[in-house]
């Protein structure tokens, strides 16, 4: 029952998100408004445990989410194979580098105060 | 065989169909995962995507058909978006503590892996409505839509761009982290929801916890940074 008032807080979040994104015309996805939503409601251990536990299970299979959009690739094979090996480049290498400047970046920015040598056990709950 | 061909025309149009199809090819291609040590190559959306693709064709099912099944599956990703929220909320305290690093990290990394896709699809003479849809391509795939739109970009195929950059992140992001000298967990998984998404954040939470809170810490921020960004930004183009 918690995972089902989790999910209804959930969809909750995400329509008043759409509501106001539709409302006050803002330039912003509905489910990010619903995401900052229920980042203050979550200060409320009602909503918190419930959301706790679908949030979990919901996240816990996120890369299966990704596989109806992810076949819709078959739909634009034509568009793929003009532009193919342009597109694969651009993909392949903005990826890396977004991974090693996002790293590098903060690495070097963390480096002074906080060191690797605390160890899982330094995780704030 | 004549009742066969009757059962498969009728099953293969339902919605049961896309439904049952996604979700047993993503637990077989998830127990081969497990099998494999969880090596990036076997990452199970790909092998999933790959699977799919192919039934598809074979069978000639078009893609609208396989998508009124599998679009309960699809709707999930917005409660997704939402429950974000969650792990960011756990790791308020850290996140507060390092705001400064976090955010100059998540502009900087976003920046750069938006910045150079662009970049290298004008180098390489990409049309504008196919670099419009690169833009987005780092975040997570139904808010990278919503951005392609506004930017005037193409929604579906900036949801492709954004499920391929994801892959690619999965796939490569390890050997690319061993080959960089010393980077924790938080670091790895932080770079991982950065520039790959969600896609990315699955994979972190495989290798690490801590990786995967920052890898979904890193996807939140992501998403609020370009979603307020990007057509400020675009606006200036």
């Amino acid at each position: 029952m918690q995972t089902l008032t989790g999910l209804a807080w959930l969809l909750l979040c995400q329509s008043a998100g759409e509501a106001v994104v539709r409302l006050l015309h803002w330039r912003l996805p509905g489910p990010v408004i619903g995401m900052v939503l229920l980042l203050v409601l979550l200060r409320w251990p009602v909503v918190r445990t419930a959301v706790a536990a679908c949030a979990d299970a919901l996240l816990a299979h996120l890369s299966l989410l990704f596989v109806p959009v992810g076949v819709g690739v078959m739909t634009h094979l034509g568009v793929l194979s003009e532009y193919g090996v342009r597109l694969l480049l651009a993909l392949v290498l903005s990826t890396w580098i977004g991974l090693a400047v996002t790293a590098w970046v903060l690495r070097a920015l963390l480096r002074p105060p906080a060191t690797p040598a605390r160890g899982p056990e330094s995780e704030n709950p | 065989m004549q009742d066969f061909v009757q059962l498969w025309v009728y099953l293969s149009t339902t919605p049961l169909f896309g439904l049952t199809a996604t979700v047993v090819a993503y637990v077989i291609a998830h127990a081969v995962y497990q099998h494999l040590g969880q090596a990036p190559w076997a990452n199970p959306v790909l092998w999933t995507v790959v699977t799919l693709a192919v039934l598809l064709t074979l069978s000639s099912t078009p893609y609208p058909t396989y998508f009124s099944g599998a679009q309960f599956i699809h709707f999930l990703l917005g409660p997704a978006v939402v429950a974000m929220a969650w792990p960011l909320w756990q790791r308020r305290a850290e996140v507060r503590q390092r705001a400064g690093p976090i955010l100059v990290a998540a502009l900087v990394g976003g920046a750069a892996a938006s910045i150079s896709a662009v970049a290298i699809g004008w180098a390489l003479g990409l049309p504008a409505d196919l670099l419009r849809s690169l833009a987005p391509k780092s975040v997570t795939a139904p808010v990278a839509m919503g951005i392609a739109e506004q930017l005037g970009g193409i929604p579906a195929l900036a949801a492709v761009f954004a499920v391929l950059t994801g892959l690619v992140g999965a796939v490569s992001g390890k050997y690319l982290f061993d080959a960089m000298d010393r980077l924790t967990p938080q670091v790895r998984g932080f770079a991982l929801g950065t520039a790959s998404h969600g896609i990315g954040a699955a994979r972190a939470l495989q290798e690490h916890p801590d990786a995967g809170a920052y890898a979904g810490l890193a996807l939140g921020i992501q998403v609020l940074l370009s979603a307020l960004l990007m057509p400020l930004v675009a606006r200036w183009l």
